[in-house]
Order: C-alpha cells, then structure tokens, then sequence
C-alpha cells in the first residue's frame, strides 16, 4: 500500500531548504510524456475496490500464459523448470543483495562463484564476472574495455548484431572520441570482405552475434582471425541456449563473449530484469568490469570466498575504475547457477536440439505456404526470416494471429526497412505441436 | 628506514637515480610500507612520452590502488617486465630490482629540482 515516508510540513521545509516552491516545480524539466499520468481513482475507496480497479485497469494486457509467442527478436519465451521457482524463492536466495559486506555472506559469495564457473565452462572462456545488468550493457561494456585497453579509437560492429544493443552502446559511447562503425550484411550474414578492409591498426574491437539478429550462424572463426590481425579484440555477443549445440566462444578465439542470460531459467516480464553475462580470457582478468567472486583459505586453511581483485571497482579506484557497475544481477544470477545445474550438459545439449528442431519444423511448413518465401540462404538456430509476398503485410498477419493467441514473427521493417515486409520468427521448446498446426492454420486464412 | 643520499625524490613518493642518459624511476621504502604487500604493477608502454607530474602507472596493494607520477618530463626508455610476475620486489627491494621504470629526460633541469634525501626526509617525518 501507499507508503508516505514525509509529513507535508516536511516536504514544505524540504522544498524551501533547496529554493523551489513546489514539487510541480521541481520536476518541471522531466518531460511531460514520460510523467505518470494519475490513475484517477476515486477517493475514499476500500483496499479491494482499488485492487479490482487496478486489475481491471491491467486487463487488457496479454501475458504469455495465455499467448504462445513466436516472437524473435531478443525476448524468447522459455521453459522454467518448477524447481528453479521453488530454490530461488527460498529467504536465503531471494533477499540478498550484491554482497556489500561480502565475506560475511559465504553462502552468497559461493553461489556467484559457481555461476561463475558455469558461465566459464558454457563460454570456454577463463573468467567470469558475477554478472551485469543485461546482455547489451555487457556489449557496451566490453567496448568500453576494448576502448581503454587499446588505446585506438574505432569499433567495427556489425549490423546484425541487435539494434538495441548497438544504440546501448552509442549511448554509452556520448562524450567518448570513440568512432564507431558499422559492417554491412550480406545475405544475412556480416560482410567479411568488409570487414577485411575496416581492418585497419585504429580498430580496437570487432563485435559479432552468434547467431546474429536474424538468427543466421555467423562465420565466427575467420571474423575473429581477421580482428586479431590487427590486433583488435573480437568480441562474441551469443545466445545462451544456442551454446548446447554451438560452437562456444572460447573455441573460436574470442577475447570477450557476452550475452542475454535471462534464458537461463527467468522470465521475459515486460522489458527485463535481464541478466548480463561477461567473460574474458586471463589476459584481460584486471580489466573485467563488476564484482568478481574468488575462491581462497581462511586462516585455518578453510575453503573460503572472498570478492577479489576489487581495486578494478569504483568504490576503490574511483574515476579509473574499469567501470561504474559496482553491483551485479543477484537473484536471476542465482536462478542461471540453478537451471544450469538441473540440466547439466546432456540437458543443455538437448534443450538446444529441441529448440533447433522445433524451429526448423515450423520454418520448413511456413515456406510451403503460397505468400511465404525465405529471406536468407544460411544455416540458423531457433529463429529465422520470412518474407511475405502477395501484398501481405506483416502486421496484418501479426494482428490476425493475435486475435488466434498467437504473437507472430516481429515485423522487421522498422529496423531493416531494405528487407521489405519481412518477420523475424523464434521457436524455442516452449511451443508444442498444436501451437504450430495452430499458427499454420491461422495463416492459411492470411491469403 | 632506508632513503638514500644519492637518489632524489618527489613529493609524491616516488624515488629517481640517474644511470647513463637514462633515469630510474622507483617508489621509497616508505611509500611501499604505507601501501603494504603490492599484488599488481601496471606499466606504461616503452616509448610513450610523458610529462613531469603525470600519472604514468598504478600500483595495488589488496585493497587500494594508487597512480605513480613521472618525476620527469621525457620518454619511457623501460620498463620492469619482472614486476609483472613478482609485483613483491617492490617491497622486497624497492630502490633495487623493485624499480618501475626508466625515462629518457626532455628537460634534464628538472631533475635537479627535485628533492634531496634530506628534504624528502623532512617530508614524511613531518607526514607523522
């Protein structure tokens, strides 16, 4: 309930003390579009009455409970199994925060070293930090490392890295003389040739998606060699879950991989939580941005965890810190450590086979529908491009499926507008056989 | 504690001794006490020109991490890999193998302005 921590003498001192005359006043400069608009609730209601009022208010809302989503684009639904819900919501897990006074909190700070060690061994990579906040505050992160590292001013991106990620990053980048420039795709695949010749001796990182945003494999091992020839770090931005049956980055010389780990067992609510993950090779252990977990002896030779190498972090090295991140994803860090084990590699490795299978089962019946034509000749995992020919329009055919409870392939026009109308679709082992004979008859009723 | 005659200093802990045209650059027996078991050394690159007064490397100890300041306008001639796999030297022989740096001076004046062991050791009896 309504929780009023100021009397209104208070707050009348409050606004006095720093010279403005109202609380109106005071947020005169947040534009009015993004302020909250009042609920408009009449006065002197019952606690149930505001509560009905509110769930009537959230009605029109559609959750994936009640929808099947074929949605790509970054959010994917995801299976949980009940046990990740059933350990993460004990006390222990789900009040701590990040460890501020860390070597009190063994349990936690063991925790984080074992997600540590499973990111590591899901990556191949030789370290791991204890988590950020989403998959493209790492990208942006690991351009900041690149950059600092370096010493050289450009980053070649590709375009099919995500859009979202790469306006992270630009806004990351404000104030830094930092150029940041972007590499063409070709058939759906990042242009080699133009990378090879953006590879110049000012590149301080090259940033890949495996697979990429339309879900393409990326030709991963020869983008890396080219930025290595250079010098410049090769940064592997992958999918989790795609890692069951991927190469992982660590096998294809990247120097820093991160990724979107909320689909290790969290679930897509609204735009996040996410979970950040961030791994690197030894080399660059003293540039690794947030808390990292070590594992040590106590004076009595005791197994012990302690938070280390913290003269990276901002509380200590202040403006040279590596980063301004001085937290980390807690409790969906506590949930990847418990999906994770559940699964195990034989698990993992079959989660990605469901996935793979699922996704190429329906590609293959949407291909046979008349309108429908693929928009890209490579290999792909759980998501893939379709163009829809005739006439028809994406977001006709997303509203038809909509009213079926089915969220379509994500119209990709406004962020691909040379691709036409185009849908990204995603099938992961959330979706059943009915869903799909569902969406394929939705669909036949298109054109 | 150890400072010696012939080297010269800066406000900032750090100690030079000239050899040949080059100039060694170190922190003092009591800066290293102050910090502690030194875990970590970052160097600059060989080659890079700094300026008197400039952070050039950091030094960490467990828990704190300090910038060390060139003493001297000039071009870093080298540096001590050895510290990068036994950062201890710093406290184990810091006017010795536990140096940090050699800088070829732009301005050999300014060495002389820096402070002799005797001001030096006003300076951190007077830091007590």
């Amino acid at each position: 309930m309504d929780y009023s921590p100021h009397t209104d003498e208070q707050v009348a001192q409050m606004l006095q003390t720093i010279g403005v005359s109202s609380i109106e006043e005071l947020l005169a400069n947040i534009p009015s579009e993004v302020r909250c608009r009042s609920f408009t609730l009449p006065t002197g209601l019952s606690e149930a009455e505001v509560l009905s009022a509110c769930e009537s208010l959230a009605s029109p809302n559609r959750s994936l409970r009640e929808l099947a989503s074929f949605l790509g684009f970054g959010a994917y639904p995801h299976l949980i199994p009940t046990v990740v819900d059933a350990l993460a919501s004990r006390g222990e897990w789900l009040t701590p925060y990040t460890p501020y006074q860390a070597e009190a909190s063994q349990g936690t700070l063991q925790l984080i070293y074992e997600f540590q060690t499973l990111i590591c061994e899901l990556m191949q990579m030789e370290v791991a930090n204890a988590s950020l906040y989403d998959g493209a505050s790492s990208l942006a992160e690991a351009v900041l490392l690149a950059l600092r590292t370096s010493g050289r001013p450009r980053i070649l991106v590709s375009e099919a890295v995500h859009p979202h990620a790469r306006q992270a990053i630009a806004t990351y980048l404000q104030g830094f003389p930092a150029i940041i420039q972007e590499l063409p795709h070709t058939n759906g695949v990042t242009d080699l040739e133009a990378l090879a010749a953006a590879s110049k001796d000012d590149v301080a990182a090259v940033l890949m998606q495996q697979p990429n945003v339309f879900g393409c494999l990326e030709p991963m091992e020869q983008a890396g060699q080219l930025a290595h020839r250079v010098g410049a770090l090769f940064v592997a931005s992958v999918y989790p879950i795609s890692l069951g049956l991927l190469k992982p980055p660590g096998a294809y010389g990247a120097d820093i991989a991160v990724a979107e780990g909320r689909c290790l067992g969290s679930p897509v609510a609204y735009g996040g939580p996410g979970l950040g993950l961030f791994a690197t090779s030894q080399a660059l252990l003293r540039k690794v941005p947030g808390r990292l977990v070590g594992c040590t002896v106590d004076q009595a030779q005791r197994r012990a965890f302690t938070l280390t190498l913290q003269t990276r972090e901002q509380q200590i090295r202040r403006e040279k810190a590596t980063s301004n991140i001085c937290t980390n994803e807690g409790w969906l860090c506590v949930r990847a450590a418990i999906f994770l084990s559940l699964l195990g590699p034989q698990g993992f490795r079959e989660l990605a086979e469901l996935n793979l299978q699922h996704a190429h089962a329906l590609s293959e019946r949407l291909r046979e529908l008349p309108f429908v034509e693929p928009v890209f000749d490579q290999p792909f995992f759980n998501e893939f491009v379709v163009r829809y020919t005739d006439g028809v329009r994406a977001r006709d055919v997303n509203r038809k499926l909509l009213k079926a409870g089915l969220l379509g392939g994500l119209a990709l026009r406004p962020w691909y507008p040379a691709l036409g109308e185009s849908a990204l679709w995603c099938v992961t082992e959330a979706a059943s056989r009915e869903q799909m004979d569902h969406v394929v008859k939705t669909l036949k009723t298109v054109a | 504690m150890v400072i010696p005659k012939d080297f010269r200093y800066t406000k900032t802990h750090e100690w030079t001794k000239q050899e040949g045209a080059d100039v060694l650059v170190g922190i003092t027996a009591h800066a290293q006490e102050e910090l502690r078991d030194v875990v970590y050394v970052e160097l600059p690159a060989v080659g890079k020109t700094v300026k008197q007064g400039e952070p050039v490397a950091v030094v960490e100890s467990v828990k704190a991490a300090f910038d060390i300041y060139a003493p001297l306008s000039g071009t870093v001639a080298r540096v001590n890999e050895s510290l990068s796999k036994s950062p201890q030297l710093v406290n184990q022989d810091c006017y010795g193998t536990g140096w940090f740096f050699a800088i070829t001076p732009s301005q050999p004046s300014e060495l002389s302005a820096l402070m002799s062991s005797d001001d030096y050791t006003k300076l951190i009896t007077g830091e007590r």
